[in-house]
């Protein structure tokens, strides 16, 4: 009966392609420090990873790390849509338009076959959000089997899978250029400080998604089954003055650190400085992520609002023949 | 100043200036002042003229700590009479403009008190900074203060460390008080961090208010931490840290580290113990902005100061 079952999902499982080659980006901003320490551990160790999978860990805005900012001129993880990566550049242009067009020359092109397989971005945010991996995809099976791996395995940490529906052409991070990727995003972590609980989760996360893949590339069969995915809907931005711009309210203590906890229509939302409670004025319950992002102050995002749905994934495994 | 029988009789407390933007991204301090300065009528009080005054405007522009070099180290004899010519630090000739308007720095003319606020990445709550263990007129303050606070705790430090002392943005008046609260990422405002603030400030205008309207305050003691030592990350030849603050002492500001208890884990796993002789309490665990400044924390003894009872000096 094993024997019948387990062949039963062999013949049915998807055949994908090995994922041969794996590029781990670090410091895309300066100051997100996990993901910079974590990268340069690899390169000081020359990690390359051992067959069936090669690893190229890369720090990607040096400059940024060095002085422990985000970005120099403008977000290194604005400038990957295929506009940006087309667009003429000279000395005089922004570091980071540079840069990006860089490691797409490295890691991509963006959608060619030279691209590397997959492309995991390390980051932090200041928002109470556990391990995410954020992607643009909700049917890329690599990238939803990787995430089922890792809330099987990471006991302490919650893992949660958040998809922004933006056509690739309009894909703006870094994650982008490979054929798969997605940024693996860990917090509450503040800006330029390194928390090592923050850091062994991340080390952890990665380890389990290169163990998947290498067992993933042997011929290992995975099981389908269902992973809830966050599919992002709308931002919503702090209240503010309406001659100067500046903000009125925080976010409201019932909020702050309540990420991924379903947001009502009526819950609070702010407390504005002169004491009154805003609430949440959206017709559907949604649920708040990117909750007190300190980097989003200037994009004008307080919080992000996800619908949360199930998705059925396939069972999968790689062309290599057993 | 005139004492009588036990009774320090003190000039009064006039003028009064609460800064934020010290650093351009601690971001309660600026929004309070903001806030203030469109609207002062929670901070008025009787017998006083609270000024709120941004110390840098320049960094809280661009939401960074400092442009040339950190303000709240710039206040140094040097810096405040070095001749006023083209090319000195931004920080520096602001320096020297705070001095101006709120100093002189150890004159007859210098603000009477200046509250600066700050905030920290470290769990170190609401925390007032005194410089002197000998402003009687602080020391009250500050037992006002955490009177009135409890039983939201309030801790003291006090840095009279005759090396890691620092010529902070407040030192220009006769009375600096040092507001940090946290923990808060840089960049951010958290509502609790921002109105545990608040009412820090409350109080200590309260405090004014009486004190200048004649009030008595009998002697008191305060419960401080004292600053001993700065803790810097073990790092390799190249500068670069080579651990983090280890799980165990994170978050764990003002409580007491023996000697063996866990210090720092290093990327390869590794625990370094703290290997010191006494007891002492951390605190500024692992601060964002002392990266750049060798410090992982800073090491303070438990000392209790003792405060003469005060009142207004008659005119």
């Amino acid at each position: 009966m094993q024997m019948d079952r387990q062949s039963h999902l062999w013949r049915n499982a998807v055949v994908l392609p090995a994922v041969s080659r794996v590029a781990v980006c670090g410091g895309t901003h300066g100051n997100e420090l996990s993901g910079v320490y974590l990268v340069r551990e690899r390169l000081k160790r020359r990690e390359d990873g051992t067959e069936p999978v090669s690893v190229v860990a890369v720090m990607s805005n040096p400059r940024a790390v060095q002085l422990c900012v985000r970005y120099i001129e403008t977000d290194l993880n604005r400038c990957f849509t295929r506009a940006a990566l087309r667009a003429p550049i000279s000395e005089a242009s922004p570091y980071e338009m540079i840069r990006s067009q860089e490691l797409n020359a490295l890691l991509g092109p963006k959608g060619s076959t030279q691209a590397v397989d997959l492309l995991c971005d390390l980051h932090n945010t200041t928002a109470n959000m556990g391990l995410c991996l954020i992607t643009y995809s909700d049917r890329d099976w690599i990238c939803l089997h990787i995430c089922k791996h890792l809330q099987r395995e990471m006991a302490s940490t919650p893992v949660r899978y958040v998809h922004f529906d933006i056509p690739l052409n309009e894909a703006y991070s870094l994650d982008s250029v490979g054929k798969h990727g997605f940024a693996m995003e860990i917090g509450p972590q503040p800006h330029g400080v390194v928390r090592s609980a923050i850091f062994s989760a991340m080390q952890e996360g990665v380890q389990l998604m290169l163990d998947w893949i290498c067992q993933f590339n042997s011929g290992t069969l995975f099981e389908g089954g269902s992973v809830d995915v966050y599919t992002m809907v709308k931002n919503i931005d702090y209240p503010r003055d309406p001659e100067t711009h500046t903000i009125t309210a925080a976010v409201h203590p019932d909020l702050q650190d309540r990420d991924f906890c379903l947001l009502h229509p009526g819950d609070p939302m702010f407390l504005s400085f002169s004491g009154e409670t805003l609430r949440y004025k959206g017709k559907e319950a949604l649920y708040p992520f990117f909750i007190n992002e300190g980097a989003y102050y200037e994009k004008g995002v307080a919080l992000s609002l996800a619908r949360k749905r199930r998705v059925e994934i396939p069972s999968v495994r790689s062309e290599t023949l057993r | 100043m005139s004492s009588r029988i036990g009774i320090s009789c003190l000039q009064e407390a006039k003028r009064v200036a609460i800064f934020g933007g010290t650093h351009g991204n601690e971001m309660s301090g600026i929004t309070l002042v903001n806030m203030w300065t469109q609207n002062s009528a929670e901070i008025e009080r009787n017998g006083l003229v609270v000024k709120p005054f941004i110390s840098n405007p320049r960094a809280v522009e661009k939401c960074t700590r400092y442009i040339d070099t950190d303000l709240n180290r710039a206040f140094t004899p040097e810096n405040l009479s070095t001749p006023e010519v083209e090319g000195l630090p931004y920080e520096v000739q602001r320096a020297k403009e705070i001095n101006r308007m709120f100093g002189p720095k150890g004159s007859s003319n210098a603000y009477d008190v200046i509250f600066d606020l700050h905030n920290t990445t470290s769990n170190m709550g609401s925390t007032l900074i005194l410089e002197s263990s000998t402003d009687l007129f602080n020391l009250q303050m500050v037992h006002y203060i955490k009177k009135a606070m409890a039983p939201h705790t309030c801790s003291v430090l006090l840095n009279e460390h005759p090396q890691l002392k620092y010529s902070t943005t407040r030192s220009v008046a006769k009375h600096p008080i040092g507001l940090e609260v946290g923990p808060q990422p840089q960049g951010v405002l958290r509502s609790n961090v921002f109105e545990s603030m608040r009412t820090i400030l409350k109080h200590a205008l309260d405090f004014l208010e009486l004190f200048n309207s004649g009030v008595e305050f009998p002697p008191c003691t305060v419960d401080v931490f004292r600053v001993q030592e700065r803790m810097d990350y073990p790092r390799d030849t190249n500068g670069n840290i080579t651990a983090m603050v280890h799980p165990h002492l994170q978050d764990c500001d003002w409580e007491p580290l023996n000697r063996g208890d866990p210090m720092f884990l290093t990327f390869d796993g590794r625990t370094i113990l703290y290997e010191g002789a006494n007891t002492v309490y951390p605190t500024f665990i692992n601060e964002a902005a002392y990266y750049e400044k060798q410090q992982a924390f800073m090491t303070t003894c438990r000392e209790i100061l003792a405060a003469n009872a005060i009142r207004k000096a008659f005119k």
